[in-house]
């Protein structure tokens, strides 16, 4: 089985968030960039099926040279092959177009995407890279087994869970649960000694136009003093939430 | 040309998200001077719509979407933009609405914003603003394609009532072969899920233990509230992953959001920040989630909560 796993790189989860040039760029000045989590989460499910049951795993990303210790990190991490797709991600559409066509041209049989990236938050590529190259797709994915060609997921659905069949290719979009937390790695000594000898690919993206522009951002406005209410004086809280939060 | 809105029902009947959907269509319908198209799949009475500016619906009657499949939905709901010639398409910010949502785009080949907080900035060029970086941030996104697709996040924008003339047309759309089979849905039938509430109760570590949940369970209960915790908390195992809100975990855009025996890491608070209204009960004065609440009290949870729980019974039988 070819495995394929898109890493996003995104600032770390404790990263405070600031903007520069007139607040239309994000400003990475003293920001570590991490795989993004959810995409972590199905990284290690690869792994296991690397392990388990045999499969190559290959890594791909859409991103300048800066992105590339994310995916060494990833090699360490125990992945066979990385490719860089050499573009700016300028919109979901656009990092979905590329790899679908890194899909295509690498002939996978399992595509797992976290369901979102926590910078941007679009929840666009895996859903896309299935509608461009015509796979079968599950989101929030939060297990999955492949037997052969079949696979039995399942999926987090609004107050529940959804157990659904299907067969490769696949893509998915996972996130936590897909594998316990404690079962994330760390890369160990032996692994980033290795993970240099890895092939890690660069190939010229797809002319295409993104669907959207990120103009400017903003910051929710700072927030005014929280009212203490005394553990003695709760029916003030009730009266706080009644007629001023209007919210019960 | 319509606008094309996606309205969301279960078991037959629309779901509240469905007419915020709604109100939202209508807005950007009065900006581009046009009418607003709902569809709805399998919902037995769609007259409410009208009172949220819907002027026609195409409705859907077919078993085989019965269970929602974001393939077969996506197609659906493609097929009723193509046949109103809709420029702007919108959906809700619910779980299923995200699976279909990147289908869709694909297939119309409209530019799709997601967590939309606000009516488009301006039509021309489309502009919208939607939440980034997990609620720390805005982020100003102008869609460049012809057809736009725009999921509203959840309590962003509210029901506005605007009257609607809600002529229902039957539709039958064709349905692709699905590729992915549902084999069986496991759902706690009388418990308020998350996505769906208006008040989230939410648990951590200063529970000190999943056997103290009952006041948490309680709480909820008095408020029609659902029940949601901590990372650490499902680290733990106390509670299960589909409860854990955060960056990581769910984010929760409720009206009320009340954290108990939660300190407040900022991967916490980046998934409540779209949370109207936020309530801390903790022991810890210096604790950071103080900061970011609206309301808080110092104190232990084992006596305030079920002090709470009895002065909001009786609250409420006022009431």
């Amino acid at each position: 089985m070819k495995i394929l796993v898109c890493i996003s790189h995104v600032p770390d989860t404790t990263s405070k968030i600031n903007f520069t040039e007139n607040n239309s760029k994000f400003d990475n000045t003293g920001v570590q960039f991490v795989i993004n989590p959810n995409d972590e989460f199905g990284l290690t499910r690869a792994m296991w099926f690397k392990e388990k049951q045999g499969a190559n795993v290959t890594v791909a990303n859409v991103g300048g040279p800066e992105t590339e210790p994310t995916l060494r990190k990833a090699l360490a991490i125990g992945a066979d092959a990385a490719i860089r797709v050499n573009g700016v991600a300028i919109d979901g559409f656009y990092v979905a177009k590329q790899l679908a066509k890194v899909v295509q041209d690498g002939n996978y049989d399992l595509i797992i995407a976290g369901r979102e990236s926590i910078d941007y938050n679009g929840g666009m590529v895996p859903g896309m890279i299935a509608g461009l190259i015509d796979a079968n797709f599950i989101n929030n994915c939060i297990s999955l087994e492949i037997d052969g060609e079949n696979a039995t997921a399942i999926r987090e659905i609004d107050g529940g869970k959804e157990t659904v069949s299907t067969s490769l290719p696949l893509v998915i979009g996972g996130q936590k649960g897909l594998v316990e937390e404690s079962d994330l790695r760390i890369p160990n000594m032996r692994g980033i000694m290795t993970a240099r000898q890895k092939p890690l690919t660069v190939i010229e993206p797809l002319t295409t136009d993104a669907q959207s522009t990120s103009i400017s951002f903003e910051k929710p406005a700072p927030k005014g003093a929280v009212k203490l209410v005394s553990p003695d004086n709760l029916d003030e809280l009730i009266n706080l939430l009644h007629n001023e939060a209007k919210v019960i | 040309m319509s606008v094309l809105v996606y309205t969301e029902s279960e078991n037959g009947t629309l779901k509240k998200v469905a007419f915020e959907v709604a109100s939202y269509a209508k807005a950007v319908a009065n900006q581009l001077g046009t009418t607003v198209t709902a569809i709805a799949i399998n919902t037995n009475s769609t007259s409410e719509l009208e009172k949220y500016g819907v002027d026609k619906v195409l409705s859907i009657t077919n078993s085989s979407l019965d269970t929602f499949n974001a393939k077969s939905y996506a197609a659906a709901v493609k097929e009723a933009a193509d046949k109103e010639n809709s420029k702007v398409v919108v959906i809700s910010s619910s779980i299923n609405s995200k699976y279909l949502a990147p289908l869709l785009s694909v297939g119309l080949n409209a530019g799709y914003a997601s967590n939309v907080v606000e009516a488009p900035i301006s039509t021309a060029p489309f502009k919208v603003k939607r939440t980034a970086f997990t609620n720390k941030a805005f982020e100003i996104t102008q869609i460049e394609t012809e057809i736009k697709l725009i999921g509203v996040s959840k309590n962003a924008f509210g029901l506005i009532e605007e009257n609607g003339s809600g002529a229902v047309e039957d539709f039958s759309p064709s349905i692709p072969e699905l590729g992915i089979t549902s084999k069986s849905i496991n759902k706690a039938s009388n418990k308020v899920s998350i996505a769906d509430a208006e008040i989230v109760v939410s648990g951590g570590r200063g529970l000190k233990g999943p056997e103290n949940w009952g006041i948490i369970e309680e709480l909820a209960d008095v408020l029609g509230a659902a029940t949601a915790c901590s990372k650490p908390v499902s680290d733990l195992g106390w509670r299960p992953h589909s409860e854990h809100v955060g960056q990581t975990g769910k984010p929760v855009a409720s009206n009320l959001y009340i954290a108990i025996g939660i300190s407040g890491a900022i991967q916490h608070l980046a998934g409540i920040n779209a949370s109207k209204v936020k309530v801390v009960i903790n022991t810890d004065p210096e604790a950071p989630f103080f900061k970011a609440a609206d309301y808080g009290v110092v104190g232990d949870a084992f006596e305030v909560v079920p002090q709470l729980i009895e002065k909001l019974k009786a609250f409420k039988a006022q009431e």
